[in-house]
């Protein structure tokens, strides 16, 4: 039972960050229509932006956030704007691939600028709450609640203002929003900016949760996109809902199969989404 | 002087000409009607003055500012407000946010507009928290005309507002269209129930394979024969 209850915990931890990714996953493609392959190089360059706050500064990690998600939101926002902006009438599918480049030039340049090796934000060891037998990091608090506050910020930005509301018409029918007047290229910039700030911020999480790696974003795309695809992609609530499903079946498969199978299980509920209801749990849009 | 003039224009997808020399206009207060066969280009007309499609020769000259080719969003910004012809609501927005959206580029307070056009349907003032996709067809047009005249447009172009609804909702659609147009706002349609839509229109256009066939008065053209003959059912 302890056990059970701690691979909750992990689970609710891992499916956190897992989430974060999700949702700018989901939101870019309901508005863009590609999947958004550099989107784990993303996670991966908040961390390290956040990184260089708390080395050259000695900042905490929660000071470094803010600027993490700034600058990725930014990077986010450049990448589209020289890039992607030129290809928006081509196939989704070149798009797919130029994103596939971008992850790749992003990766580079992070292995180039931090180098290759595993990096921490602290070192030492944090010791944890026992509760009921179960271990509970002060950073997986930190992890868990700066996860609600963001998902909840962001149910406040796509129900009350204005822009929200424009991107939720604009992934319900873009051509409609186009001609009712909204400006489509800066509803497609919020996105980057929402999309990009939340994967930094997966990113910090998942640094604080293990530690800093050049493919650390990489790595955890695979569940990100299955998370996305089980909560209905283009469906940015579904993402929060498919990413702790994920987090917390990766943390179970642990007790039945070597913990280095965990993001086969992510594949493994990918596909069977894709074959049983191929429009997610919470029906998205066809993949 | 015209409210919209259509001067000419060819236009088309690709390397492919639709409209081959269109000319249309629309003077204040007018409901204008456009009519003719499957894939003779009316949509496209729309479209075209929408920015939607690029406009190769010819010009658009909306109350005196040429808009062709001209982004979507600045010809709304212009005083054109446009009804798809379909899928013209945002399914998953309630009602009520579906006509705030159609005042998305408006800053100031626009409780106003909303009022009247619940006033004009107020079955959507039922509905105002319902997402639209839950609505019926009739009520779906009613939401995407009410979305356009959010803005207090001068012109709406509505491309036929009454596909695929029953006949005793068509006739209502007609009220609302005649209703509307008593408000002061112009209209330029594409119609397919081309009787009913000539018989409450001031002027009418029949368009064929992307050019201008017949143009006069709705009831001269219904009391003409070639276009009895061609496009109204004999
Ligand atoms: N997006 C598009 N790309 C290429 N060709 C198109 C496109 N839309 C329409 N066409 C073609 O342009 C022609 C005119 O189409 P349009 O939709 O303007 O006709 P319409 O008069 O509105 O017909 P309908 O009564 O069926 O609505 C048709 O031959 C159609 O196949
Ligand atoms: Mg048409």
């Amino acid at each position: 039972m302890a056990e059970f209850l701690q691979l909750t915990v992990y689970g609710i931890v891992l499916g956190s960050i897992i989430s974060l990714g999700a949702i700018g996953l989901s939101l870019v493609y309901g508005i863009l229509r590609f999947p958004h392959f550099a989107h784990g190089d993303l996670i991966t360059l908040g961390a390290y932006l956040a990184f260089v706050l708390v080395t050259t500064m000695g900042a905490p990690v929660l000071v470094a956030l803010p600027v993490g998600v700034a600058g990725t939101a930014l990077a986010a926002v450049a990448i589209d704007q020289v890039l992607y902006r030129r290809l928006r009438r081509v196939a989704p599918v070149i798009l797919l691939i130029s994103s596939v480049g971008v992850a790749l030039i992003l990766r580079s340049a992070i292995q180039l600028i931090w180098g290759p090796s595993n990096q921490v934000y602290a070192t030492g060891i944090q010791f944890p709450y026992r509760f009921a037998g179960v271990n509970i990091k002060p950073d997986h608090l930190i992890i868990v609640g700066g996860t609600i506050l963001l998902v909840v910020a962001l149910h406040l930005f796509l129900q009350k203002t204005k822009v929200g509301k424009a991107m939720r018409a604009m992934s319900d029918n873009a051509d409609l929003a186009q001609v009712t007047g909204i400006r489509v290229n800066s509803i497609i910039i919020w996105t980057w900016i929402i999309g990009g700030g939340l994967a930094a911020a997966a990113g910090i999480f998942l640094g604080m949760d293990t530690r800093l790696h050049p493919v650390m974003g990489w790595r955890i795309l695979l569940p990100v996109f299955a998370a996305a695809i089980l909560g209905g992609i283009g469906r940015p609530y579904g993402a929060i809902i498919g990413g702790l499903a994920i987090g917390l079946a990766q943390e179970y498969s642990t007790t039945v199969i070597s913990p280095s199978y965990k993001p086969a299980v992510a594949f493994a509920l990918m596909v069977l989404m894709l074959i049983v209801r191929p429009t997610g749990l919470f029906a998205g849009r066809k993949v | 002087m015209s409210l919209l003039t259509v001067e000419n224009i060819r236009a088309g997808y690709g390397d492919v000409d639709i409209l081959n020399g269109v000319q249309m206009r629309v003077d204040r207060g007018e409901i204008v009607v456009i009519i003719g066969p499957n894939g003779a280009g009316k949509s496209t007309v729309m479209k075209t003055i929408f920015g939607l499609v690029k406009v190769r020769e010819g010009r658009i000259v909306f109350e005196d500012k040429e808009i062709t080719n001209l982004r979507p969003d600045q010809v709304v910004r212009a005083g054109l407000c446009y009804v798809p012809q379909e899928k013209n609501v945002f399914p998953t927005l309630t009602v009520e946010e579906n006509l705030e959206m159609g005042a998305f580029i408006r800053n100031d307070d626009f409780s106003k507009e909303l009022q009247k056009v619940y006033e004009l349907f107020p079955a959507m003032y039922e509905k105002r928290r319902q997402p639209a996709g839950a609505l019926s067809g009739g009520q779906r047009q009613m939401v995407a005309m009410g979305r356009a005249l959010m803005l207090d447009p001068r012109l709406i172009l509505l491309d036929e507002p009454t596909a695929g609804l029953a006949p005793a909702i068509v006739d209502l659609m007609f009220d609302n269209i005649q209703k509307i147009n008593g408000l002061g706002v112009s209209i330029l349609m594409v119609e397919q129930n081309a009787k009913q839509a000539l018989a409450m229109s001031h002027r009418g256009y029949v368009l064929a394979t992307g050019r201008n066939r017949f143009e006069d008065t709705g009831r001269n053209l219904l009391a003409n024969r070639e276009v009895a003959e061609m496009f109204l059912g004999g």
